[in-house]
């Protein structure tokens, strides 16, 4: 018989990496939400089943993911003609204080990188994936997706540095621990 | 893994909590909320409150640690199992009542799938001890036609899975003496003191 922690603690557990990995392809907003909602229904659905020995938060991040991408191909088969785009994210509020602006403004900055590198970034960077499972995911070499993510985060440093009045965040964080390859 | 301490890639808790509310209204739509959770503000502490389909499956003293109550009940009863308190508002409103005095007997379903053989019979038996009222461990032991199981009924009591829902703080020593209680005997007593107030 298998056994699984209540599904509750894992919503509070990886909810936030999930959003994030979510956010990251899809931008902040009402797409990032539905693909974190139908990531998390797929688990609820699998829960009873799942083996528990298997590594809950690199599974939710490879669905989410897949979910994400699934958002896309249906926007893009709405083919939203680009002017009709809401100019600003809905929620990034017309008074909201000048970190939640900054927030809004690196997570669509991430969702603008080109595709391999919000990918990368995505799965590897935010989703902890290691190099080998993004790619495998991907596609292409460990190592090339190991340069995906390091340009992608390069390229959002500029808005990175502007995040904190204080600098203490202004420098990319190291990864540590399990997500490095 | 990014270092999530300094990372400026931040996801708001409130975005989180809203969330997680609309996910639990989602999988209740799609029938996979099987087990909803929430917790309520007594004059005896917090209760933690998790119900099914059936009804009130459990409630708990957060002496118990809430934790490892949900563990044990989605081991039990259903992994699926996720806070969501809009779906325990009538329960939670009878918890109101019930403490306010303007309630003698909760109405809201349960279901007694955490029980089972005599402990079973004994907890079916206490809500018929009345509001205010006390019963000894021997006379409900004789009442299930069973007058040696003294201990055997003490052990039920001190096993109910729906404390203060099914009465068992109504049943005392024959001494007089209080006997135990799982929320503590400070629990017991204001239990006791509250339907004596208000009957």
């Amino acid at each position: 018989m298998t056994m699984r922690e209540p599904f509750e603690q894992a919503v509070q557990r990886h909810g936030g990496t999930v959003l994030k990995v979510c956010r990251a392809i899809l931008g902040p907003g009402p797409d990032a939400d539905d693909a974190w909602q139908e990531t998390f229904l797929a688990a609820l659905r699998a829960w009873p089943d799942l083996d528990p020995v298997t590594p809950l938060e690199p599974w939710l991040v490879r669905v989410a993911g897949r979910k994400a991408i699934d958002v896309i191909r249906a926007r893009n088969r709405r083919a939203v003609p680009l002017g009709e785009l809401p100019e600003r994210i809905p929620g990034a509020g017309s008074a909201a204080p000048e970190a939640v602006g900054h927030a809004v403004e690196l997570w669509t900055a991430v969702a603008a990188l080109p595709e391999r590198q919000r990918l990368a970034v995505a799965y590897h960077y935010l989703g902890g994936l290691p190099h080998a499972e993004t790619a495998a995911v991907i596609g292409g070499s460990p190592e090339s997706v190991r340069r995906a993510s390091a340009d992608g985060i390069k390229a959002l440093r500029g808005i990175w540095a502007e995040d904190t009045g204080d600098g203490r965040a202004a420098t990319p964080s190291v990864r540590v621990g399990t997500g490095a390859s | 893994m990014e270092n999530r301490e300094h990372s400026p890639f931040s996801v708001a808790e409130a975005d989180l909590t809203a969330l997680r509310d609309r996910l639990s209204r989602r999988a209740d739509q799609d029938g996979l909320l099987e087990l909803a959770y929430r917790v309520v503000e007594t004059p005896i502490g917090r209760l933690m409150v998790i119900g099914g389909e059936r009804g009130v499956v459990r409630v708990a003293f957060e002496r118990e640690g809430f934790p490892a109550v949900l563990a044990t009940v989605a081991e039990k009863v259903s992994p699926r199992l996720l806070h969501a308190p809009w779906k325990l508002d009538a329960v939670a409103r009878e918890f109101d009542e019930y403490f306010s005095g303007r309630r003698r007997a909760f109405q809201t379903p349960v279901d007694f799938v955490l029980s089972s053989g005599f402990r079973l019979s004994v907890q079916r038996e206490l809500p018929a001890v009345d509001y205010g009222q006390t019963i000894t461990y021997r006379e409900l032991a004789e009442r299930l036609e069973n007058p040696r199981a003294v201990r055997a009924v003490g052990t039920a009591c001190a096993t109910n899975p729906l404390p203060v829902i099914v009465p068992c703080h109504r049943v005392v020593r024959t001494d007089g003496a209080l006997g135990g209680y799982l929320g503590g005997l400070e629990a017991k007593t204001t239990l006791l003191e509250l339907e004596q107030d208000a009957a």
